[in-house]
């Protein structure tokens, strides 16, 4: 009854994504499939799951082979995917996006409403993965929203379960009730992959580890054969730095203060709860919290981009709550934002271009209207090399750029000037290892230049390497402040809200 | 293995009022304040102080004749004045959001009321002739209105319903003329449907952007329809009389007043339309095609993985949607007007796509903005025979600078399907 | 090594030969493939028209299937006539071509100010209001003002532009502050804008004395624009605007800070609020420019068409057409010149067949249409005509109805 993929190759224009890729899952097994951002777990998935076709290479299920060329497909023979970007429909309930695709109905088309909640209920009681069935999706919370995929994925009577970097959103709490989940649907006979950069989580849970890099697949081990050091150099292929070099900091004057903001969201819901906090020069404040907490709008209130309902805002002592982006810009707030490809960068525009997206308008690239494009070139030539920035020339659209490059264009263009204050939200969201030591490094540098450094991350884990003072938000509030060397356990239950 | 919590009942957050509400609802109550001042300067006042106003209530043809209302116009706009402005002072004092909506409705309405009245004082007329023409005038709109939310809640915007109902409209009258009624329906539905195709088969197939392509859409219609006009309706007289479509009282309905003449004598057509608001809703929220729908709608992705077929319900839907306008334009041509004239829609797609947004992309939201468009028409006619010494030009406005208000007072509060306008690109 | 990229790309395919004529005549084949689409996209446009101009004439029908071969000739008869009529009206002598020229004007002017408002995200479906408006701005400035033609010209002209810059402003304030989208917006104020036009020419201020329809009196003589090439042929110093229009606004949009504003904005809007763009302003001043162009046309068509008033017809359908030349002309000021020609030699040819060959002139509107949609939908010109070459990305303008 195992699933076997063998010898899959999957190409894309200037990359092979999938190289000769092999591997198994045996009902009751638990596979961890391990390697950074780009080694090509997720095509390798997608595969599996009918969303792409690969070029070489068969699928197999108890020895037969299968040709999976839809989503239908891989549901009809047993397949299901729980994926990193939850596919749910926020606006419908949890029911309706259970069943959504295989809805029971009666005459005509109408949906059998009561039948639909029963086996939700019912499905819900047997794994142990409560929910309320009729709740609104946008109004429950990450960790509610992947037991119900887990639902969804169960309904369909999978055989096989994927999940696709499940604990990303999660906190260390959620994480261990999730691998209760998982053990119980080992238990059940499942055969489950999964996919992820942790290195602790694989070498938790899973029953073999299969490490891909560069679209192969360069070792299969099982958990008490290897460390953790060991399966990040086989991620990046050499040795890798698992610590950022950090001297001690020496905090100085108050850069930022914050105090009471209160700011709303989309929906008129305060997602910021009367906040508190300051960041001093030369030092790094970290802000821990799961994705969904008010982070987002946080940083929006502070860098002018949302109106906070009240509370203030001051940089060294200059009240800036209502202040534009503009006049944050020259006060020496810098600001690199969490979704680069939405906020950071304009995709079609070239990397010069978006190298003075925040410049543009003042000395020396521009005098009134006229602007200077020699002046302009020149800056991001020098830029691109001083930043390792990986691009065929200045003048190419940076939709072409990796993601890792393209965060080192926003990190050169936010971090050339003299800053007083550093805003960072999420900096190494979804970029390559290597890029991402080269901007912890970069951040570092800057604290110890003198700047106030804030940074916001959904990774644990980077907030511990980077920050000298760590802050917990949860439902919008400072629930705790820690010490960076502070127990992962504590900082997880203050996540939750469960604190002293 | 930890066994996972019970959540609590999910409760739906609080909603905060913020600046932005209470500023409208300042500005709201001003508004307010200052239509009382007309309604009792100029429509209280200035009218003789015995002046009397009818509003007839049942029309010649009703089985319950001589109903009317009169009363003493300048006492009515009064007290209509005193109510506005109540309404606005409260609204400058409680500013409480849901209200505001209210209160600016029934302020509205009792204004055009004190309006008809100042316009009638001394003479009668037939409201409830006033409130037939609504009906008849909304239909093309909410038929426009339903067609535009077909297609969007797929996520497909649809510029082009303008550019459907002229096509349809056109070969409704030349098929009606030369093979009778329901030729010219059934050709007008074709139409619609192979318009909505084009409109899909572009803005998915080929990408175009879904708004160029409902603009093009228009331009090639009016073109073609233009060119077909003067080539052979011109030339052909006979092909643009097209058959006379009976109306049809529906027995016990129509004899209640007012209501009855107002919604149970009609055409086929209108009753469709109705029954059409009742099946679209049903079907959108009831059933498992509507669900995918809306899915396909809402996240398309999300509906991808679960196997369905998203482009295949993109021309699904607007193909529907494109009958629905196929079935405006015959209304439009066989019924309402009874003759092809050239760019005879004169932008009332487009007052549909407003009475869409108004109505929150639901089908009973698009009949209530369509009624009310409707009226906003029927009036700008009706004050044009009463001969209220405005210019005709500016009654004729109204219903443009109405979808003008509504968009740009009304929009901020619904939400458009998530995926809406957004090619889907699958892998 | 790199990921492909968020958005994963579509496998092409194994690459595309050359097209024959590529080989045969050794031209480059991205500049075949440059002007191949185009002239086919027209050809085929050509051919669908051919088939209407056929298909319409009811007498011809009536007798198709008794005498198919007269029918048949009759057709092709009526084809070439028209065709040739259109053909010799658009380039066929020296009046021809100043009557492209002078039909090109406005459409280039206007054209002009919805290409940039395309580059801005913003669909500018108002020319035609702000025509009209700037043609009775620019017609009570040239009846009552009175000064040499030195100065009275370009006061008219600054009338006409800030009529449609008004214009197309309110629209533009009511996006940036409401979020009321302009496509619905601009096209209620057309007719708004014709109601009230209507409605001003019958008043006393304005009217022709001599006339009870809405129509205005008569510019006087030194608000009336000046011909190129001498009076016998039509065109006037208005093309010369159109033409250095172009070169404005290329500056305007690729060497200046505000079109970079500008095309930040369309291209993201989200990414220019964080660069510190003031998105409502951008907006705000994009409609009042792409109004302002259509302004300037407005006031051409009553300063430069004799008899030289204002009346409600002033726009012709040149609001419209203007939009297609955009679309054709990729809102790239320079593409937007040449779409501005060929449109423009279609009207006058039109005009022409129309005359001649008893063809309405609404047939070069639906040429116009055609080749937008098959220009803007290549593939569809390539599944015709079975010319290979490489998937085209999506000319995606839009996100829904959202501010």
């Amino acid at each position: 009854m195992a699933l076997e993929l063998s010898g899959v190759t999957k190409r894309f224009p200037g990359v092979i994504a999938n190289n000769d890729v092999s591997l198994s899952v045996a009902p009751g097994e638990v596979v961890a499939l391990l390697g950074e951002n780009g080694a090509g777990k997720t095509t390798l998935m997608n595969i599996l799951y009918g969303l792409y076709t690969p070029d070489e290479g068969t699928i197999k299920i108890d020895g037969e082979e299968i040709d999976l060329d839809s989503s239908a497909d891989a549901i009809a023979a047993g397949i299901g995917m729980v994926h990193q970007h939850f596919m749910l429909v926020p606006v419908f309930t949890v029911t309706e996006n259970v069943v959504l695709g295989q809805e029971p109905t009666g005459f005509g088309g109408v949906i059998d409403r009561d039948e639909a909640r029963e086996t939700v209920v019912e499905i819900s009681e047997r794994y142990n993965l409560q929910v309320d069935p009729d709740a609104l999706i946008e109004n429950i919370s990450v960790g509610v929203q992947q037991r119900v995929e887990i639902i969804k994925v169960l309904d369909r009577e999978a055989r096989f379960v994927i999940f696709d970097e499940p604990t990303a959103v999660l906190t260390p709490q959620e994480v261990e009730e999730f691998f209760g989940i998982v053990e119980g649907l080992k238990n059940d006979g499942k055969g489950i992959i999964f996919i992820t950069h942790k290195l602790g989580e694989a070498l938790e849970v899973a029953n073999r580890i299969v490490v891909m890099r560069g679209g192969k697949v360069v070792a299969e081990v099982t958990p008490d054969e290897v460390t953790r050091q060991d399966l990040a150099d086989l991620m990046v292929g050499r040795s890798v730095d698992l610590t950022v070099a950090k001297g001690d900091a020496e905090p100085k004057s108050t850069v930022l203060v914050v105090r009471d903001l209160v700011v709303l969201d989309d929906r008129k819901v305060k997602a910021v709860d009367g906040v508190t906090f300051e960041v001093r020069a030369g030092e790094i404040v970290g802000i821990a919290g799961v994705q969904g907490n008010g982070q987002t709008e946080l940083i929006e209130g502070i860098t002018g981009l949302r109106p906070p309902l009240s509370g203030s805002v001051l940089i060294r002592e200059e009240d800036v709550t209502d202040a534009t982006p503009r006049e944050l810009h020259r006060l020496g707030v810098s600001h690199i934002p969490e979704d680069r490809q939405e906020s950071g960068l304009v995709l079609d525009f070239t990397v010069a271009e978006n190298m003075i997206l925040d410049s543009y308008y003042d000395r020396p690239y521009s005098r009134g209207l006229v602007m200077d494009w020699g002046v302009i070139h020149d800056t991001a030539r020098g830029l691109v090399e001083q930043y390792d920035v990986r691009t065929p020339g200045i003048q190419v659209p940076v939709s072409n750029l990796s993601g890792g490059n393209q965060q080192k264009v926003i990190v050169a263009r936010e971090f050339a000037r003299d800053v007083a204050l550093v805003i960072a939200a999420q900096p190494t969201r979804g970029i390559d290892v290597g890029s991402i030591e080269y901007i912890h490094t970069q951040i570092v540098a800057k604290r110890d230049a003198g700047a106030a450094v804030l940074v916001v991350s959904s990774e644990l884990d980077e907030v511990r390497a980077l920050a000298d003072r760590i802050l917990v938000l949860h439902h919008g509030k400072i629930v705790a402040e820690f010490a960076p060397d502070a127990d992962v356990t504590d900082i997880g239950l203050a996540m939750l809200g469960s604190h002293e | 293995m930890t066994a996972t919590k019970v959540p609590e009942k999910v409760q739906e957050p609080a909603v905060v009022r913020t600046g932005a509400d209470e500023r409208r609802a300042r500005i709201i109550g001003v508004i307010l304040m200052v239509l009382a001042a007309v309604v009792l300067g100029v429509f209280a006042f200035g009218v003789p102080s015995g002046a009397s106003s009818t509003f007839n209530l049942s029309l010649p043809t009703d089985a319950i004749q001589d109903i009317s209302v009169t009363f003493n116009s300048r006492l009515f706009s009064g007290v209509a004045a005193v109510i506005i402005f109540a309404l606005g002072v409260e609204r400058l004092r409680r500013r409480n959001l849901q209200r505001t909506n209210t209160a600016l409705a029934v302020g509205l309405s009792l204004f055009v009321l004190a309006f008809l009245a100042w316009a009638a004082a001394d003479s009668s007329f037939s409201m409830v002739g006033m409130l037939r023409s609504t009906v008849i005038s909304s239909i093309v709109i909410t038929l426009g209105a339903l067609c535009g939310l077909t297609c969007e809640r797929a996520g497909v915007i649809n510029i082009g319903i303008e550019g459907q109902l002229l096509t349809s409209a056109f070969v409704a009258v030349v098929l009606s003329s030369a093979f009778g009624t329901w030729a010219g329906v059934g050709g007008a539905l074709v139409v619609g449907a192979l318009l909505g195709a084009l409109l899909a088969w572009l803005a998915i197939r080929f990408r175009v952007d879904q708004i160029i392509a409902g603009v093009v859409i228009n331009i090639l219609a009016l073109g073609l329809t233009s060119f077909l006009a003067s080539r052979v309706l011109s030339e052909a007289q006979d092909l643009n009389a097209p058959a006379r479509v009976p109306g049809f009282r529906i027995p016990i309905l129509a004899d209640i007043p007012v209501i009855g003449p107002m919604f149970f004598d009609h055409t086929f057509f209108v009753y469709v339309t109705f029954l059409l608001v009742f099946g679209l809703h049903f079907a959108l929220f009831r059933t498992r095609w509507g669900l995918r729908a809306r899915s396909v709608g809402e996240h398309p992705k999300a509906a991808d993985t679960l196997g369905i077929d998203v482009l295949r319900v993109r021309y699904r839907n607007v193909i529907i949607g494109g009958v629905i306008a196929g079935f405006g334009g015959a209304f439009l041509a066989l019924a309402q007007i009874s003759r092809f004239e050239e760019n005879m829609t004169g932008g009332i797609g487009f007052i549909g796509l407003a009475a869409m947004i108004f109505g929150r992309w639901m089908p009973f939201g698009a009949l209530a903005a369509g009624l009310v468009f409707g009226f906003s028409g029927a009036l700008a006619q009706k004050v044009a025979i009463l001969g209220t010494g405005i210019p005709s030009e500016f009654m004729l406005m109204l219903p443009y600078v109405a979808t003008v208000i509504v968009v740009a007072g009304l929009v901020g509060g619904a939400r458009p399907p998530a995926a809406d306008g957004q090619p889907y690109i699958k892998q | 090594m790199s990921e492909p990229g968020t958005t994963e790309p579509q496998d092409p395919g194994p690459p595309a030969k050359p097209p024959w004529l590529a080989r045969a005549t050794g031209v480059g084949e991205s500049t075949l493939r440059a002007l191949v689409l185009p002239t086919l996209a027209f050809i085929t446009a050509l051919i669908i028209g051919a088939l209407i101009i056929a298909v319409s004439d009811v007498d011809n029908l009536r007798i198709l299937f008794a005498e198919p071969g007269t029918a048949l000739g009759n057709m092709v008869e009526e084809v070439a006539r028209s065709y040739r009529a259109l053909f010799n009206g658009a380039v066929g002598s020296i009046n021809a071509i100043s009557e492209t020229l002078f039909a090109t004007t406005p459409l280039l002017l206007a054209g002009l100010g919805i290409a940039l408002g395309f580059r801005a995200g913003l669909f500018n479906i108002g020319a035609q209001g702000q025509m009209l408006i700037a043609g009775i701005a620019a017609a009570y400035v040239g009846i009552y003002v009175s000064a040499p033609a030195i100065v009275h010209i370009p006061l008219t002209i600054l009338a006409g532009l800030a009529g449609g810059m008004i214009w197309g402003g309110l629209a533009g304030v009511l996006k940036a502050r409401t979020g009321a989208h302009e496509v619905i917006t601009t096209i209620m104020g057309n007719f708004i804008a014709l109601f009230l036009v209507q409605w001003l020419l019958t008043t006393e201020a304005i009217q022709d004395p001599g006339r009870n329809n809405p129509v205005s009196a008569a510019l006087s003589g030194s608000a009336v624009l000046p011909r190129l090439f001498g009076s016998e042929y039509r065109v006037t110093i208005g093309f010369l605007i159109a033409i250095a229009g172009v070169f404005v606004l290329h500056w305007l949009l690729f060497r200046s800070s505000f079109g970079f504003e500008l095309r930040a904005v369309g291209s993201n809007p989200q990414a220019g609020s964080y660069a510190g763009m003031n998105v409502a302003i951008v907006v705000t001043l994009v409609m009042a420019l792409a109004g302002g162009l259509a302004g300037i046309a407005g006031a051409n068509q009553v300063m430069g068409l004799p008899p030289f008033k204002a009346s409600p017809a002033l726009a012709g359908s040149v609001g419209f057409d203007a939009i297609t030349v955009a679309l054709l002309g990729r809102s790239n000021p320079v593409g937007v010149m040449w779409a501005a020609l060929l449109f423009g030699a279609l009207s006058a040819g039109g005009r022409v067949m129309q005359g001649a060959a008893q063809v309405p002139i609404d047939l070069v509107v639906v040429l116009q249409a055609l080749i937008v949609i098959f220009v803007a939908a290549p593939g569809l010109i390539r599944a015709i005509w079975r010319v290979k070459g490489e998937p085209e990305e999506a000319t995606q303008l839009t996100t829904g109805w959202g501010s």
